[in-house]
């Protein structure tokens, strides 16, 4: 094979991988197109692809109360995120650089609780949420989203803490530091991406999810993934302000993960791929 | 079983490696139940708000209670789940929740494997189209269902009955013609960058010098990549077929908002939701609910170790 052929078919399969990227990621791009067209042109029968943008159909996002569900979602987003965090820190910390004992036990305690369908835990939080008044609230659908995440940002955050020198940390001991300031002023520091990346992951997933918003909220806690949901039963046209919505509910989490793009597999994989 | 850990990349084994060479640094005893401590609030919460609640699902699925008769309430041994057996809604939908699953994990397979080894490739602009790759599996799954199911799947405004009509094939309607298939291509859609992710790691990891190697000994494209490449991935397909079965197993998103769980896509967790926030059978959802949790552990064991060994023949001949 000489060269020029050989950089004619690299080229083509360049092309080729072109083609392929924007024909997965074509319904995204429709979607963002479709929300800053007016609804006579989203609604169409045959699709315009030039068009003057408009924002009639986020207006009538907001006009729906959009704001409302969104600001639920950030609030149970982050308080999840919040509490696996600090819930997974010490955790994590005493599966990697203190000792344990069956170390082996409780890893496969947390992943057996990352394993358990939600269907089969939602019936009894449901009634007990019922009984106590405590449906329809956005902290404790944060709470239950914060023991969804914490299998995943324990097991995420072990990975990273494996990765701490031993010797720093025997150092610090030496020089007395006792074990509060070993993980705050020694450890932290040095896990501090692996700590965001495993809160970007479990944000990513809190803003996401939908079966247990969908249960366990009706209306003031409801969050954004039910309310999109409501579209299903809507008459009429309503392309252009469901395409705006649902781009200006996907941005945050696009955003949070193109920028974590690199420790996306490592919480995809609960840590054991790097 | 055929060795392929000369990947450099540390395995779920090395960290347990890592970990018994932890455990080998002397400590007090004192200190192990301070360690113990730093555990323990994860582990409470986590007992408090998965496996107590699951115990009480089994707890649920062994009464009889139905909240349009709340007073009507008893044990019921295991009568909830044989009317589920004889009723005829549980097996459609375990058998729907199964080739729902297998369909999905097995085409994002495929196409994440097309797309990692395309997207490993040194060309222009390469970050920008792994940026693009990653965000169907981002965008929250309501609003990818939502999307597909108006402006991809419509039989008016749908993109992909414009593309039929351009090319004079008929017009299909996709949820009620197709409604596994409609399922199948939104989550194969959203999975296909999840396998992409893992599978590229794992192409990332491989060791050049083999490659090259290989190359210089005259062995084909092909040849390359059943005998060395496959065998490398191994670990990773695995990964990526256990943890998206897992997930898809529990579908409910796309059921819901795309065929309502008609057409043989009714999942147990689409189920369980009809019986209890719509039946307001409490016992007999909570059957459905156990009965998921089943066919997770069965899924989760017996397909790494079945499915692989036929899915990696080739390389480990």
């Amino acid at each position: 094979m000489n060269g020029s052929t050989r950089s004619a078919k690299g080229a083509l399969t360049t092309l080729a991988t072109w083609i392929l990227v924007l024909v997965f990621f074509f319904p995204v791009l429709w979607m963002v197109l479709n929300g800053f067209k007016p609804e006579s042109l989203a609604s169409s029968v045959n699709p315009t692809f030039f068009f003057k943008p408009v924002t009639e159909g986020y207006q009538l996002a907001m006009d729906r109360g959009m704001a409302g569900y969104l600001q639920n979602s950030l609030t149970a987003a982050l308080t999840s995120t919040i509490i696996s965090v600090l819930l997974a820190i010490p955790a994590a910390y005493a599966l990697s650089i203190r000792r344990v004992k069956n170390v082996e036990n409780s890893l496969s305690f947390f992943i057996s609780t990352r394993f358990m369908p939600l269907a089969a835990i939602v019936l009894p939080l449901f009634m007990i949420f019922k009984t106590v008044g405590l449906l329809d609230n956005i902290y404790v659908l944060a709470i239950v989203y914060g023991a969804m995440n914490l299998p995943v940002t324990v097991w995420m955050m072990r990975s990273f803490f494996l990765e701490v020198p031993f010797e720093i940390i025997e150092a610090a001991r030496v020089d007395g530091a006792g074990m509060f300031r070993e993980i705050v002023r020694i450890v932290l520091p040095l896990v501090l991406p692996g700590v965001a990346a495993a809160a970007l992951i479990s944000f990513i997933f809190a803003w996401n999810e939908y079966f247990l918003a969908l249960l366990l909220t009706s209306s003031a806690a409801r969050t954004t993934p039910p309310f999109l949901g409501s579209f299903v039963d809507g008459r009429g046209q309503f392309l252009a302000v469901l395409s705006a919505a649902a781009t200006i509910a996907a941005l945050p989490v696009i955003i949070a993960g193109w920028v974590a793009q690199k420790q996306l597999v490592r919480g995809l994989s609960m840590g054991a791929i790097k | 079983m055929t060795t392929t850990t000369a990947t450099p990349q540390p395995s779920e084994l090395e960290d347990v490696r890592a970990a018994t060479a932890t455990d080998k640094r002397r400590v007090q005893h004192k200190e192990l139940w301070r360690n113990r401590g730093l555990l323990l609030p994860a582990v409470i919460f986590l007992i408090l708000l998965t496996q107590i609640p699951f115990l009480t699902t089994i707890g649920f699925s062994l009464t009889k209670w139905n909240l349009l008769y709340p007073n009507d309430r008893a044990f019921a041994g295991f009568d909830n789940y044989t009317s589920a057996l004889t009723s005829g809604d549980l097996w459609p939908s375990i058998v729907a929740t199964v080739l729902i699953t297998a369909f999905s994990v097995v085409l994002a397979l495929l196409f994440g494997l097309l797309f990692a080894m395309l997207l490993d490739r040194n060309f222009r602009g390469r970050a920008l189209a792994r940026t693009l790759m990653i965000t169907p599996f981002l965008i929250m799954p309501a609003a990818a269902s939502l999307i597909w199911k108006y402006s991809m799947f419509d039989t008016n405004i749908g993109m992909l009955n414009w593309l039929f009509r351009s090319l004079h094939l008929p017009v299909v309607a996709w949820s009620t013609e197709h409604p596994m298939a409609t399922v199948v291509i939104v989550l194969t859609w959203q999975f296909t960058p999840f396998m992409m992710l893992i599978l590229l790691a794992g192409l990332q990891g491989q060791d050049k010098g083999i490659l090259e190697a290989a190359q210089v000994d005259g062995a084909g494209a092909w040849r390359t990549f059943t005998w060395i490449t496959l065998p490398h991935l191994r670990m990773y397909v695995e990964i990526g077929v256990l943890l998206g079965s897992v997930i898809i197993l529990q579908v409910f998103d796309p059921i819901a908002i795309l065929t309502k769980g008609t057409g043989g896509t009714k999942t147990l967790a689409y189920l369980l939701y009809e019986r209890a926030f719509i039946g307001l059978d409490v016992g007999q959802a909570a059957a459905y609910g156990v009965v998921t949790v089943i066919l997770t552990i069965i899924v989760a064991t017996i397909a790494l170790k079945s499915v692989f060994k036929v899915f990696m023949a080739g390389g480990s001949r």
